[in-house]
């Protein structure tokens, strides 16, 4: 079976929710193998939970630090492993590489698609081994579409959406450990200073939330957004927020849902005051079902939501939101 | 201090946009073609830098006639001059193609510092600015909201899934942009009458000396398999607050066992 080389991300010891979801598709695909990067000793760490994730192999890449120099480590990684793979796996060669369509996976698909002049197969949401040939599929345009594609050349450099992938994949008991030699260009480095990182908070992470209550322009200010994330916790909810209420600062931009922010597709989707432009649902028409309060009847979310209500959602909002509580006990 | 920006024409995303159901590529003809809103903020920063630095922004864009709309736009913000790549032979290019051309266009400038869009809003592969510093052999600093440049050390500062990053490389590099870089300024009347005499130089493929063999869709490194439109969601019912639709909502949400 060709290798599937997935590039790993992790943080603080733990391998991050999207690996898991790689290495599933991996397994799909032909026999995961995971790379890691990181100072001497991160993948012996990692090395049993990628193989209860469905790792066959662990590639070690701990020559360059990837949290002093960004992406050229990876590229250069996943690069090695290509080679090591087409060496040990013969003619055949490995069957994909895998990373999460994050702006860093994309970039880093992007230069290693050029390097290994190979097609690439950019945000898919799932993959599939049809007749040999690798398939991936992609959602166009917020879901309006689904397009399924191949590459004509080269092992396939697919970046995959987080939250996309189902299921599990075969655990492995201890994983093979081999170790990659890799260098970066002094010219192309790009070094980072500091880290910025975005507190976590209690909630569900937005992408992959069964609940997302939503707040646009309409909750008028960074301080009626309380209203929103009420709601949210008494439905165990994410919170998120249109463009236009991000960009008036009522809430952080890491937030917002639609073409340019996190693409969601929640069990149950709450919109209070947004409008519903067609870049805001690019974002969320997929959620199974959509509920929407605005004060404006003409509100192009009505057209989507399954349920609208036409009112004011400083009065609606607590009001169901307390209907929940006292139904949840 | 001479910059690159590269703008691309994509289909409004105000209207509703389409694949072609004979082959599921993008039906360019069935909606109004714009400069892609995050190229305008390229250009935006494009200017800045020259304004504190010195020096040209050339505009640069890879697509059919009327993307020359879209330069002239950018030229009208204040860009200096514009290279249109266009070649009936590029048509279909994927990603790797549009690069390799926009790669070979962007040599013969000499620029310091080039521009991108972090995703384009029609493709979104968010690939292109490092597929050009892959072949270019410069680094890439992407995703930038804020961005200052020190004799020859780029300092920005860029925000991805999961946090921001205060990094820094070395000239030459490839920015690309964050939507919440800021807002591109409006081109007024002078802007608008200057643009029409500033040079745009047309590029072919054979000027750019690409190799014909490796050129559009029958040599591109990704094909469509199959495509399929998806039934997008109906209106379903609609309720105007008389005081109780806060407990209205509470059971539907009941009936349709989410709570
Ligand atoms: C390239 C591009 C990308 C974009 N990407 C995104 C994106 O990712 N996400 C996104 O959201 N947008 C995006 N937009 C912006 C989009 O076009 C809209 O401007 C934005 O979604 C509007 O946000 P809104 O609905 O909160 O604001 P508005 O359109 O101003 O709507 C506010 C709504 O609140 C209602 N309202 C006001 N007060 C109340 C009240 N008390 N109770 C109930 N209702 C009330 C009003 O009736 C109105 O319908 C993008 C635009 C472009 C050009
Ligand atoms: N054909 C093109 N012409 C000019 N610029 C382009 C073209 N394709 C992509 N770009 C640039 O690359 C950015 C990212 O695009 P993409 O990688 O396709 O998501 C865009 O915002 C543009 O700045």
């Amino acid at each position: 079976m060709s290798e599937v080389i997935v590039l790993v991300e992790h943080a603080d010891g733990a391998i991050r929710k999207v690996t898991g979801e790689l290495l599933t598709a991996a397994a799909r695909l032909g026999a995961p193998s995971a790379v890691v990067i990181g100072p001497a000793g991160t993948a012996a760490a990692l090395t049993e939970q990628l193989g209860a994730a469905g790792a066959v192999k662990v590639y070690a890449a701990e020559s360059v630090d990837p949290t002093k120099v960004l992406l050229t480590g990876q590229v250069a990684a996943l690069q090695a492993a290509v080679a090591a793979a087409a060496a040990s796996g013969g003619a055949q060669g490995p069957a994909a590489v895998l990373v999460a369509a994050t702006f860093d996976g994309r970039e880093i698909a992007g230069r290693l698609a050029v390097r290994l002049d190979s097609g690439l197969l950019a945000d898919v949401v799932d993959v599939a081994l049809e007749g040999g040939v690798v398939v991936a599929t992609q959602s166009v345009f917020g879901g309006a579409y689904t397009t399924r594609y191949q590459v004509t050349r080269g092992v396939p450099v697919i970046s995959v959406r987080g939250n996309s992938i189902d299921g599990a994949a075969d655990p492995v008991s201890s994983p093979e450990i081999v170790d990659l030699a890799t260098e970066v260009d002094a010219a192309t480095t790009t070094t980072v200073s500091e880290w910025l990182p975005e507190e976590a908070g209690d909630r569900p992470e937005l992408g992959g939330a069964k609940i997302v209550v939503s707040g646009g322009r309409g909750v008028g200010s960074a301080d009626n957004f309380h209203v929103v994330e009420e709601l949210a916790d008494v439905l165990g909810g994410a919170v998120g927020a249109s463009r236009a209420a991000v960009d008036s600062g009522y809430y952080p931009h890491q937030f917002q849902v639609g073409q340019t922010g996190t693409t969601v597709s929640p069990q149950l989707y709450v919109a209070l005051g947004i409008s519903g432009a067609i870049q805001h649902r690019a974002g969320m028409q997929t959620s199974k079902t959509i509920v929407a309060v605005n004060k404006d009847t003409d509100a192009p979310i009505f057209e989507i939501a399954d349920y609208g209500v036409v009112g004011d959602l400083f009065t609606v909002a607590p009001q169901l939101a307390s209907a929940v509580k006292t139904r949840k006990g | 201090m001479d910059v690159a920006v590269l703008v691309k024409q994509v289909p409004d995303t105000y209207s509703e946009r389409k694949l072609r159901e004979s082959d599921w590529v993008l039906d360019r003809d069935s909606s109004d073609a714009v400069i892609d809103e995050i190229d305008s903020k390229g250009v935006e920063i494009g200017l800045q830098l020259t304004e504190t630095h010195g020096g040209t922004v050339t505009v640069v864009t890879m697509g059919p006639d009327r993307a020359k709309e879209t330069l002239r736009k950018a030229l009208a913000m204040g860009a200096h001059k514009a290279v249109h790549v266009l070649d009936e032979a590029l048509a279909g290019s994927d990603a790797l193609q549009t690069s390799a051309a926009l790669a070979a266009a962007l040599r013969t400038l000499e620029v310091d510092v080039i521009i991108t869009g972090n995703e384009a809003t029609d493709g979104r592969t968010a690939s292109m600015p490092a597929m050009l510093a892959e072949r270019l052999g410069w680094a890439a600093v992407t995703s930038v909201t804020a961005v200052s440049v020190e004799g020859s050390v780029v300092s920005a500062q860029r925000v991805v899934e999961g946090g921001a990053a205060r990094v820094s490389a070395s000239l030459p590099v490839v920015l690309s942009v964050n939507e919440k870089v800021g807002e591109p300024r409006y081109p007024n009347f002078k802007g608008i009458m200057a643009a029409k005499s500033k040079p745009v130089s047309v590029l072919s493929a054979a000027d750019l000396g690409l190799d014909a063999s490796s050129l559009g869709l029958v040599n591109a490194s990704t094909q469509v398999v199959s495509g399929a439109p998806r039934p997008l969601k109906s209106a379903g019912e609609k309720v105007t607050d008389d005081g109780e639709a806060g407990n209205g909502i509470a059971e539907f949400l009941v009936a349709q066992r989410l709570i």
